[in-house]
This record gives C-alpha cells, structure tokens and sequence, in this order.
C-alpha cells in the first residue's frame, strides 16, 4: 500500500496480485506460521486448509467492507472478530459435511483460523479502508498466495516425507522415505528452505535493479 | 494526538446497536449454516462408523449400536448412554444374522492416545480383526500397526473368552516382547515399536474386560 489515506477505489492487476507475490503471506510476510507449519504434512491437507482460510478471508472482507461505514472505530476488532470467527465456524460445518476424514486430519487447527493473523490483518489494513469489490479481490488473491504458500510446503513434504503426492504414489516401492520431513521438524526444514529461495531470488532482482 | 486532529467520540448507544447488528447477522449465518449441514454431517458419521465396523467383521451388512450394562444390554438408537454401560457395536449380515461384535479401545501410545476399533466373533470368543480409529504415532515407526503383516496376524484369532464366573477375561490380553508369543492371549509386540503395540494391547485388554463379562451371557438376545 503506497498511499493508503489516499481515495483510490481503483482495482488494478496489483490489487489481485499482491497477496500472491509481492506480499505473499507465507514468504514474504511469514505469516500465519502455526497453521502453515503444523498442517502441511501432505499436499491434500495444505490444499484444504488453504481453501477453508480463503474462504473465510474473503467472505469477512466482504462483510466488513460492506459495514465499515457503521462500525465505530473503538469496536471495529471486536466486530471483526465476531465477523471472522462466524465464518470459521461455518467452514467448520462444511468440511465435516464434506469429509470427516479431513475433518480429523485437520483437527484444532480450522478453528484457530479465527486467530490468523493474515484474516484480521487484511480486515484491519485493506477492508475496512476499501469498497466491497476491491477488498474482495484483494483478500482472494491473498488467500490464493497463502494456499499456493501451503501447497509449496505441504507437496515437497509430502514427496519427501512419503514418496506421494495427493496420496500417489511417484516413485514405486523402491523408494525410501524421508520420514523427518513428515514431522515436526520437517516442517521448518522445508519453509527455511524455501524462505532461502525466496530471498535469493528477491535478492539477485535488487542486485539488476541496481546495477 | 496532533493539534489538527479533532479527538471523535463515539456514543455507548451507537457501539451497542453496531455489535448487536453485526451479531445478529452472524447469528443467523451460524444458525443457517448448522441446519444446512447436520444431516450431512450424521450421515458421514454413520458411514464412516460402518466402514470402519465392516472393516474389523468382514461380510457384516449392517451396524447397530448397543450399551452393556450390570443388568443386560440395551439398544442405544434414540436412547441415551445409560449410566455405567459400555458401547458396542452389532453387526449383522445380509440374511439378518449376528456377524460379529465391534468396540473400540483406547490406550496411551508414544505420542497421543490410539484409539482402535476390534471386532469380535462370538462362535470362537475371539478378536478377529482391528482397524485403528485414530493415533499420532511417528510415521514410519509407530504407524506400521496399521500396516505389518506379522503384528496384525495377532489379531486373526486373539483369544478372550470370558471366564466361568462372567467376571473377567479367562486370560488378560498380554503385549510381550517380539517373537515371544506363545498364547492365543499374547500379542506379538512389533519390534522397534514397543510403546504403540503395547497401547494397542493394553487398549484391548481394558475394554475387552469391561464390556465382554457384561456382554456375552446376553448374547442370544442379539441373535435376533
């Protein structure tokens, strides 16, 4: 955000892309660690966490774009809480109406969604400031980056960790898996991993923009 | 606060009417989404009670669920968990016969409670196959009950019969060291994976001496 007093109602290409690359809530803004971290053991569930916190992203900006004409300042957090928390309890519902398994696969952590940080951040700095139509296709493109952010964690774990990827098998039965990066500990493995990347690549576009 | 800035006060009414608005709509979102989902919601959990029911007593066709109690053993559709009784499951097969009882044990594992259903066939008094409900074992390490062939083998005919006086189990189901077992009671620990066999075992052994003596001198009543 350049200019964020300023009266700019207008969506640009930027609006969208923001949350998936230069703002990227997973590598860029490390945000949101404890669901990316402790749900990323295989890409299925990367994938499904990804789309339940995209959901609830979008669907709170939208309701607070919408009232944030009338939410008094002193109670805004308190509102957005209740908006957010609504939401998540409704994912909740949906993904035991969809698959129980899921359901257990991705335990505490659909409810502690209504605590990440990416959620009430975007309420807070771009929803409560913009109309419906932006805040709507800024928090998608965000939630788009976070599941992207969750998949790059939760695929190379899970091809590492299981030798699969979506539950298939890559590399037949010779292949030994690299049971760590399936626990705890992988998870931070591989998120360093790619934070390296990231930074190598921000840092090589610095070096052109320089010379 | 600089000088330009006029310090704007909100009125206790306007915050009240706000969050009252603002509840009002979520309310009635939760309230929505929780009429529009539970049917789905009971009928994935009853499918996934099945599958895992049939799982344990191949051939078995249809699920019911019972409470054991001191005085005998009652239906539980519609009905609350009487006070002291112990859940099972019926299974029955296509022709409308008992096929075999299901329960589920738990016992404290490496890292979490595992949690398996067993099932029970009640011409030999025996455990004839497991599947396990839940667990957070060490992948590659604890996970293989679900998966070794040799420890699963134990469960192919687990001896439990009840004793003469219906009190308890004749022989306690027994986790011993791998490649000890000598008795159809004993459990072929997976070697390298101490802990989550021996919760397994010890799940077993405690539900099966909770609910089998409450269980099996009623167990004609279920043949219907």
């Amino acid at each position: 955000m350049s200019l964020p007093n300023q009266a700019n109602d207008a969506i640009t290409f930027d609006t969208f892309m923001e949350g998936i690359w230069r703002q990227n809530p997973v590598f860029v803004m490390v945000l949101g660690m404890c669901p990316t971290l402790a749900v990323t053991v295989s890409a299925e569930n990367a994938m499904s966490m990804g789309i339940a916190t995209t959901f609830v992203l979008v669907s709170s900006c939208l309701l607070v774009s919408l009232i944030r004409n009338l939410v008094p300042k002193e109670v805004r957090i308190a509102t957005y809480i209740v908006i957010i928390a609504t939401f998540v309890t409704l994912v909740d519902y949906l993904i035991q109406a969809v698959s129980l398994k899921l359901y257990e696969a991705l335990g505490a952590f659909i409810q502690l969604i209504v605590v990440n940080c990416i959620i009430l951040g975007r309420a807070e700095a771009h929803a409560s400031k913009n109309p419906p139509l932006k805040a709507v296709v800024n928090a998608l493109g965000m939630g788009i980056g976070f599941t992207i952010g969750l998949f790059a964690l939760g695929g190379t774990r899970e091809i590492l960790g299981a030798g699969k990827l979506f539950g298939m098998s890559l590399f037949g039965d010779q292949f030994q898996p690299w049971v760590v990066m399936v626990l705890p500990p992988g998870g931070f493995f591989v998120l360093g991993g790619w934070l390296l990347l990231f930074s190598l690549l921000r840092g090589r576009k610095e070096a052109r923009a320089e010379a | 606060m600089s000088e330009t800035t006029t310090i704007r006060t909100t009125s206790g009414g306007k915050m009240i009417a706000t969050m009252v608005l603002v509840a009002s709509i979520c309310g009635v979102l939760i309230v929505g989404a929780f009429e529009g989902t539970q049917d789905a919601i009971a009928e994935n959990k009853r499918i996934t009670l099945e599958r895992a029911v049939f799982k344990v007593l191949p051939g078995a066709a249809s699920v019911r669920e019972y409470a054991a109690t001191a005085s005998g053993i009652q239906s539980l559709a519609g009905a609350a968990m009487p006070e002291g009784g112990v859940k099972f499951y019926a299974a029955y097969d296509q022709a409308g016969a008992l096929k075999g009882i299901a329960a589920e044990a738990a016992g404290k594992g490496y890292a979490d409670t595992v949690r398996v259903l067993y099932g029970y066939d009640t011409n030999c008094q025996c455990i004839i196959g497991i599947g396990v409900v839940s667990m957070r074992e060490t992948p590659g390490i604890g996970d293989k009950i679900i998966t070794d062939q040799a420890f699963l083998k134990n469960f192919e005919a687990l001896d439990v019969r009840v004793n003469a006086e219906m009190t308890a189990l004749a022989n306690a189901v027994k986790v011993v060291k791998h490649g000890t077992k000598q008795n159809a009671w004993e459990i072929d620990a997976i070697a390298g994976a101490t802990v989550t066999s021996k919760a397994v075992g010890r799940g077993i052994n405690e539900s099966a001496q909770k609910l089998l003596p409450k269980l099996f001198p009623h167990i004609g009543e279920l043949k219907s």
